[in-house]
């Protein structure tokens, strides 16, 4: 079985972001980028199928820039075996992400694909569920463990109120939560032979795929800030304030 | 065009959350519908028929929409699609798991964890974890959104609406197992107007004892960091932030809380923030309305006393 984890380039999850000058978009200019937090989840998990002979190979890519070729040779020292990157410079929606996924998927002949249940900058948590629709395919989202035996997937997932577990025939779409696994950390060795591990581009014209434009981006403003709150001394102090200024209690 | 909001219930009865998303239904303006897929729901029907401003209340009950399972529910929802411009569910993890679903289906792009309506095609969502806000507007047909109902007040109960049954069934795709819910007497995060949050500081499942009775107390719910989940002392639905529950009570008491990005991301919007930490450097100080630099293990008790 082959499995297939798309990967997002993102600013880094511990950099605080500014909306630029003009209001129209983040200023990531010179920031810290990385694999979304998520989406090196879903590596890990793929790699440890294939550890444990579930997996016959792994195949990572990524839609973007052509900076995102590093975070593809982070998810190879990680242990994907091969990449695809698909070079565009425009910013697509879900949907047209999806869509060049179930692209890359038919072509590779993929039985699993395994996302992050979001991207931690646009935070739509939308690709993976529009994957198993454009594919009509089963998804287990937000998934916490998941446990192949032949051809089922046993997947349990993070719902509302507790957690849901689910049995899904392949090809199926899972989506991975945070509690899913601890990603390793690539090793020096690892980062090298990455190296030379294949890594195919390609650009979205390569698929039979029409990509429509869906929304368009108004502006982009900070968010009201709080006023400057107060520090109270005594725990005293702090319930007199929470009964008689604020009257929350 | 009309407006279709899909309900969030559990069978037995209809979420606070389906309320809310009327409500920004009706800041869109248009017929409002309320769709039920479930199976012997007829509580939730019921209630669903109450909300006010809602015209018609559609119901899909089988035995193959018990689990409310994305793939059914998103078949459902396309089905009865065509009627209407608008498409709506709350940002909860059903709504997120199927309305994307629902999306790529009518071959539109979803706007997610909408926080206000500006027009009837443009709307505001917060991004990077709600260090900014975009205001995006929608270029398709059909717009598939997903409402963060702490941003909307729920509609009042004083309505009447008619009720339509849906004959049609789909084929499972996928096989349920099992469910295994947090058993809780408090009040829902999503819906508490008091949330008591503890972080790693709280150093074990034992002494989180403490905030709940503080919670109880108050009549709120329990809450918590990323931290304190990933260390095994509350289980994940209580996690409170980007990638837990987003919520915006009228009290938050954060205890033993640094305030990470991700975490404020969760709870920023709530009216009153209160943190308790030994740090006097920790982010969560810049957030709060009130802060008291204390150890959480003589603050905690000493306010129980007090209240």
């Amino acid at each position: 079985m082959k499995v297939l984890v798309p990967v997002k380039r993102v600013v880094d999850a511990n950099v605080k972001v500014r909306v630029n000058a003009d209001n129209t978009s983040i200023d990531t200019a010179n920031l810290k980028m990385a694999i979304n937090p998520f989406c090196e989840i879903a590596v890990e998990e793929a790699v440890r199928l294939k550890e444990a002979g579930s997996a016959s190979e792994v195949i990572v890519m990524s839609i973007g820039p052509k900076a995102s070729q590093e975070q593809l040779r982070t998810a190879l020292a990680l242990g994907a075996d091969r990449a695809i990157h698909i070079l565009t410079d425009e910013d697509l929606v879900p949907l047209s992400v999806a869509k060049l996924i179930h692209a890359v998927q038919k072509k590779e002949q993929v039985d699993l694909v395994i996302l992050g249940k979001q991207s931690i900058d646009s935070d739509n948590n939308q690709t993976g569920q529009m994957l198993a629709a454009i594919g009509k395919m089963p998804q287990a989202t937000f998934a916490s463990e998941i446990k192949m035996n032949a051809d089922q997937l046993t997947v349990t997932r993070e719902v509302d109120g507790g957690l849901q577990t689910l049995m899904l025939p392949l090809p199926a779409v899972v989506t991975a939560d945070l509690r899913l696994n601890e990603p390793r950390y690539a090793k020096l060795p690892n980062i090298m032979k990455a190296k030379r591990k294949p890594l195919e581009t390609l650009t979205p014209a390569d698929f039979d795929v029409t990509l429509k434009s869906h929304q368009t981006v108004l502006k982009v403003t900070p968010p009201a800030e709080r006023s400057a709150g107060v520090m109270v001394s005594s725990v005293e102090e702090l319930v007199e304030k929470l009964k008689n200024e604020a009257k929350v209690i | 065009m009309a407006i279709l909001v899909l309900a969030e219930h559990d069978n037995a009865s209809l979420k606070l959350d389906t309320a809310k998303v009327v409500a920004c239904g009706q800041a869109i303006g248009g017929d409002i519908d309320v769709l039920v897929i479930g199976h012997n729901c007829n509580d939730a029907v019921s209630s669903a028929q109450q909300l006010n401003g809602v015209r018609k209340v559609l119901v899909a009950d089988a035995a193959v929409y018990a689990n409310g399972l994305a793939e059914n529910t998103a078949d459902v929802v396309t089905d009865v699609a065509a009627d209407y411009e608008h498409i709506l569910a709350a940002a909860s993890s059903h709504g997120k798991d199927v309305l994307p679903r629902v999306a790529a289906l009518l071959d539109v792009n979803q706007l997610s964890e909408v926080i206000a309506v500006v027009s009837s095609d443009t709307f505001v969502r917060p991004i990077y974890a709600g260090s900014a806000l975009a205001t995006v507007q929608s270029l398709d047909d059909k717009k598939v959104m997903t409402v963060r109902s702490s941003a909307f007040d729920a509609v009042a109960s004083d309505g009447s609406a008619e009720l339509v049954t849906l004959t049609q069934e789909v084929a499972p795709q996928v096989e349920f197992i099992s469910q295994s819910l947090t058993v809780s007497e408090r009040p829902e995060l999503g819906n508490a107007s008091v949330i008591v949050s503890g972080g790693r500081a709280m150093g074990n499942s034992e002494n989180f004892g403490i905030l709940e009775q503080l919670a109880d107390k108050l009549g709120g719910a329990l809450g918590a960091s990323r931290a304190a989940v990933d260390a095994g002392f509350v289980p994940n639905d209580l996690q409170v932030g980007q990638t837990g529950k987003i919520v915006a009570p009228d009290l938050y008491i954060a205890v033993g809380i640094s305030g990470a990005i991700q975490h404020l991301a969760g709870m920023k919007d709530s009216k009153v923030i209160v943190a308790i930490n030994k740090d006097p450097e920790a982010p969560i100080f810049q957030v709060a309305d009130y802060g008291l630099e204390a150890d959480l293990f003589e603050a905690v008790p000493q306010l129980l006393e007090l209240l």
